[in-house]
Order: C-alpha cells, then structure tokens, then sequence
C-alpha cells in the first residue's frame, strides 16, 4: 500500500483550500473523481504504483470544509478553478483520468485549453443526453434502496456489500454532500453544453464503459467516441456504472497500457 | 388568536389501493390515470366554496398554496385561487393568506411582488404575504432549481421582492440568479411598506434565523402535530430571544388538522378514513425525495443524518391508523369540547398566535367539509379567540384588519 497524503493548496484568490490526495511515484496523472465523492481505492492504488497520482476533493467535497462549494458557481468557474489547482501542482500538461461527473469535468478541461490535458481517460463519463436512452437521475433515486442496482453489475456481491453493506452515517452525510457539491454543476440535466466543446478535444482519449451500466448507458461510449478525433473505446464485460472498483485490476492495466 | 382556514385542494377520490399501486403521490402520479379534468374542476370549486364557507363563518383569513405535480394538493398557482378569493369576500374582514407562490421556483420574483400588489389591490389591503421555499419536489424535481442553490436563490428573491414593493425609484437588479434592468412595479400594495410577511417552513433551524432577523412571522407546517413539533418550536423561540424579538405569540403560525364532531364517537365514524386517506395516500412520497442532496444545507443534512426523527416519522406513516394519529396527537378530532381543549392546550405550549386549521383533509366530501368547517368557527373557535389578545398586538396581520391589544391602543 502506497502512502497516500493529502496536500491543501490556495486557490481561487485563496478563497478555496483545494485538498489533494497525492500518492505513488512516476510521472503524474491527474484523478477526478466522481459525483459521490473521493475513494481511495484499489484502482487508484494500482496507478500509483507506476505514477503520482493526484486525486483533488471537489471543493465543498472535502470533510471539515463544506462551505468550500459557495465560491464556485458555474461550470465556467469550475473549469478554470481546475486550471489553478493543475497550476499550483505545477502541472503544466498532465494526463487526466475522470469518472462519471470528474469525467465530464475532465472532457470539458481537455476541450477548453488542449494544451493542458496530454491525455484523456473517461470513465463512464457524464455530460451527453439522449432522448432516447436518458442518463437516470443519481440524485432522485427511489426507493434509496435501489442506488446499488443503478451503480453496480452485481449489487448483492462482494462490491456492493463492501460499498452498502454496513451503513456509516458519517460517510452517507459526506456522500450526500459530494453529490449535492457536484450537482451544482449538473442539475437537473447532465447537459450543460459538452456537445458543442467537445471536438476541440486534442488528447488522445480513453473510453471506458461497463457494459452494463444502468445510471448511464454503454450506448453512449461511442456518442462520445464519435464526438474525439481517434477515440478509442473499452467495454467492460460484467460491470456497471463502477469499473474501476467492478475491476480494477483491468481498468488499471488498460489505462496503463494507454498511459503508456 | 387569530385562526385561518387553510386548504390544500387534494385529490379527493384516490383508489384505495393508490399506495400499493403507484410509487408516489408527488411527481409521477399519472394523472390520466388517476384524474378526470372535469371532475378536477369541481375539486376546485368545491375548494373555493369551503375557503369562503370559512370565511363567511368567521375565519380570520384563508389560506392557499402552491404545489406542482401531485394528487396531494394541486394548486400550481396560489394567487389563481388568491384572487378568486379576494373578490368573493370582498367587503368582508377576511385576510387572504397566501401561503403562498414559492420564491425560488419564480421567474422572474418580482412576478410575485407584482400578484401580490395586485390582490392586495383587489382585496383593499387584505393581503398576507407568504413566502415559502418551496417543497424538494416542486421546486428541485418539477421546476428543475438547483438543489444547493435553493436557500441562495430564496434569498435574493426575497430581497428583490421587497425592494420593488419599496423602492421609489426605478432600479437595476444585478443579482447572482437574477438580472432586471429596470423594476418598477406596478401596482404597488395599498398596504405601506408592505403586506405582512409570512415564512412557511417544516422546522430548519436556519429559517428560524432568518425569520426572526427581519422580524417576520414563522409558520410552522407541520402534519405530525403540535407534539412532535414541540421540540422545533422551542428552538425556534430560543433563536428570537437571541436576536432579542419579544415573545410576541403572533409571531409563531402552526398547522393543525382538525375534525369536529358531535362527540368523540361521531368524530371518529366522520373523520377516521378521511384522516387515514390523508397520510396514508396523500403523503405518500418517497423518503428520500425530502432529502435531496443538497436541499438541505450541511448542518442541516448532518443533523436531519444523525437523528432522523422526521424521516422516521414519515416512514412510519402507513402502520399508523385513525387511533394513532388521534393519540399522537397528528390530528385533532372529536367533540367541540375535546377539540377546544386540545387546541387550547397547543396555543399555549407552543406558544403559537397564528393558527391555521386544515378543515378539509384528503377524501372528506364537500357535505362534510361545510359541517366541520360550521361547528369549528362555532363551537370552538370562539373560546381560542381571546387567547393573548389581552396583552399582544397581531403585527403579522393586515392593519385594517386587526384588534388591538388594550394596553396598545392605551399608549
């Protein structure tokens, strides 16, 4: 197990403490996690072994600094927040991994300045809509009960028991948060404008998708893969919104190999 | 004590196995399905003519609301009824409470100022303003608000509203969710600088401050009685002490259902199913639909997540039946008697000035309703009238309309 530690940096006209969690050695890569919040997990573990791994807490996201969230407004905002946080890591182009929402803000980085993203990994991304095969609404699930089902491939298995099995109030209160920090972003349609950004993407990128992701279809690795010039696409057999926790040893490897 | 009718205009004839067939009585309930336009008319009417049977009994003042979506109360529009309303009692010393058009779901606010004026217009000066925050599931899930920004987006609403109802000059709103070149509101409210201000909340410690800062009434819309309520409302006069408000009882509104009857036992055979298809039916919404994240600002979240009163209360809801909510005091029924003592002993533990009765609940029928609505401002009403009016002045009521407390009209 790498030692992970957690490095705050000023950002924002130091209106915002942006925390960190950097692990690992090798040439850096940049995680933006997703709308529930940060989870050092086994896939991040797997990337730090060949790289520094630098995982930021979506302001707000942060345990101890809720109120972090009133600074930022607009997508506009967030994106060029990231910027300061990637310039005070002195990370001039650095290749960035993102699932779900981190992924969209990841696509949106890469769109909006090409010369900061040298590579692009989206996992499970958000941020395209189809009428036609709508993303389900993560913030509105009913019962509660079914969050498993829309997450995961198998939500009575060994991950989804780890993940649901013994509920912690402290951890659902930081959870709930990170989904109410990210969805000032989203609400109430994951669409907020991707679509006309995102052939500005210069990046060689990543698609990775769970076959059988119910939050938001497999369908849509190709939207987005259509969408970047030389894109390339993964399903992942046996998975749903979650790949890298579903299998992390084969997300890592695939992200590895792309990483190169 | 001042006591108002308040009415939700519910969908009044739910198949009895509505909660066992369809996952929400709030923004999915199909309403071809579940609803005739026609017959839906006559839920309106039926509604207007018992706020005005109110009225006409000696209500202090009728309420309406504002809900979207749902068979639990589909008045999507408050200042619609409002205005009906305030042209059927005209003449008459009857508040319209508007409880009301909620503020961060209108684009833009001064939309509000602007209905607002206009009944108070109409009404002669009638007119209580509420402005309420709005329910999860009318303003995050239909009207597509942003969580996290909904205390944000009230706010500045809030103050947008009052200046266009004060301002003398034409001015520019530079706001974070709103921008306006020019407001200059026409009408302006007979009432000067402006109606009174009502917030209708559900028990957020937050809201207690904000009210007591600019010295408006709190109204505290509760369904789980005035028991469960006590613990809130203590907090609640605890935070106008420290912003040293006086312990005016006006400025503290409460909700309570009530079904007066000949005697307990009639009460019961009138109102038990009604009250059962109320909580059963009409509450039947998704707990996890209250607590959208984000809806609730941290402190909030954290301490709702630590101690889950209120959603244990909701989620209990179906194994009560009519007995429960009787003992537990969620709803008040029974004779004149037992109803007047209950209410009594609630004005004076709660503390509360503002009453509002909910008459009508869920499947009553337009008969019944009129009975309850006759024997209340009959037979019990009369007896909570005098209540604090020997030493406070009502300062949330229209002026016109208000009884001076003795000592007041001395100095």
């Amino acid at each position: 197990m790498s030692a992970v530690t957690d490095r705050s940096v000023a950002v924002w006209q130091t209106r915002i403490k942006a925390n960190i969690k950097v692990a690992g050695s090798g040439s850096p890569v940049v995680f933006l996690h997703g709308a529930g919040g940060l989870v050092w997990d086994d896939f991040l573990e797997r990337l730090a072994a060949h790289h520094t791994v630098y995982a930021p807490e979506h302001p707000g996201t942060t345990a101890g600094d809720p109120e972090a969230i009133a600074h930022l407004d607009t997508l506009w905002d967030l994106v060029l927040y990231y910027y300061e946080v990637l310039d005070a890591l002195r990370l001039r182009s650095v290749p960035i991994i993102g699932h779900s929402f981190g992924a969209m803000v990841a696509a949106e980085l890469a769109a909006s300045n090409p010369e900061r993203v040298s590579k692009l990994v989206l996992i499970s991304p958000i941020g395209l809509w189809r009428d036609d095969t709508p993303v389900a609404n993560w913030m509105a699930v009913t019962p509660a009960s079914d969050m498993p089902k829309l997450l995961l491939y198998e939500p009575d298995g060994p991950v989804g028991k780890k993940m649901f099995g013994a509920p912690d109030t402290e951890a659902q209160i930081q959870m709930i948060w990170a989904m109410a920090c990210t969805g000032k972003f989203v609400w109430p349609i994951p669409d907020k404008g991707l679509k006309k950004r995102i052939h500005r993407i210069q990046a060689p990128t990543l698609v990775v998708w769970g076959k059988q992701d119910r939050l938001i279809s497999s369908v849509y690795a190709q939207e987005f893969a259509s969408r970047i010039p030389g894109a390339k696409v993964e399903l992942i057999d046996q998975s749903g919104h979650l790949p890298a926790v579903e299998h992390p040893e084969r997300v890592a490897s695939l992200v590895e190999d792309f990483l190169g | 004590m001042y006591i108002s009718a308040f009415h939700l205009m519910p969908h009044r004839e739910l198949p009895d196995d509505f909660e066992k067939r369809y996952s929400s009585v709030w923004v999915t309930p199909p309403f071809h399905e579940l609803a005739d336009a026609k017959r839906v008319g006559q839920y309106y009417n039926w509604t207007l003519d018992e706020l005005i049977a109110a009225a006409k009994a000696g209500a202090d003042g009728i309420c309406t609301n504002e809900h979207h979506q749902n068979a639990y109360g589909f008045m999507p529009n408050s200042n619609v009824m409002g205005s009906v309303l305030a042209r059927e009692t005209s003449g008459m010393d009857t508040a319209i409470v508007q409880m009301g058009a909620t503020l961060p779901a209108t684009q833009p606010p001064v939309r509000i100022a602007e209905e607002y004026a206009m009944l108070d217009c109409i009404s002669g000066g009638r007119v209580v303003a509420g402005m309420p925050l709005g329910t999860p599931m009318d303003i995050n899930l239909c009207y597509g608000v942003t969580p996290i920004e909904q205390r944000d987006r009230y706010r500045e609403a809030h103050d947008l509203i009052v200046k266009a109802w004060t301002s003398r000059e034409v001015f520019a709103w530079n706001g974070k969710y709103f921008q306006l070149p020019m407001v200059n509101l026409w009408p302006r409210p007979i009432q000067q600088p402006h109606p009174p201000v009502w917030v209708p909340g559900s028990g957020s410690t937050s809201t207690f401050y904000y009210t007591a800062d600019r010295d408006y009434c709190y109204c505290f819309l509760s369904y789980f009685g005035y028991q469960s309520a006590l613990h809130s409302v203590d907090k609640y006069w605890a935070v106008c002490q420290e912003r040293n408000r006086d312990a005016n009882p006006y400025r503290l509104g409460f909700l309570q259902l009530v079904g007066v009857a000949e005697t307990d036992e009639q009460a019961e055979r009138d109102y038990a199913k009604h009250v059962e298809y109320f909580y059963h039916k009409g509450l039947h919404v998704p707990p996890e639909w209250f607590g959208i994240a984000g809806h609730q600002d941290y402190q909030s979240l954290a301490n709702a997540m630590r101690n889950p009163v209120a959603a244990r209360a909701i989620t209990s809801l179906k194994e009560k039946r009519y007995k429960d909510f009787l003992n537990d005091r969620y709803v008040i029924c029974g004779s004149p008697a037992t109803v007047r003592d209950q209410l009594k002993d609630l004005g004076a533990r709660l503390r509360v000035g503002n009453l509002m009765v909910l008459l009508h609940m869920g499947s009553m029928p337009h008969e019944l309703t009129l009975k309850n609505i006759d024997l209340f401002f009959r037979e019990v009403a009369p007896a909570l009238r005098p209540i604090w009016d020997d030493q406070w002045e009502n300062r949330w009521w229209p002026a016109s309309l208000r009884t001076k407390a003795p000592q007041e009209a001395l100095a």
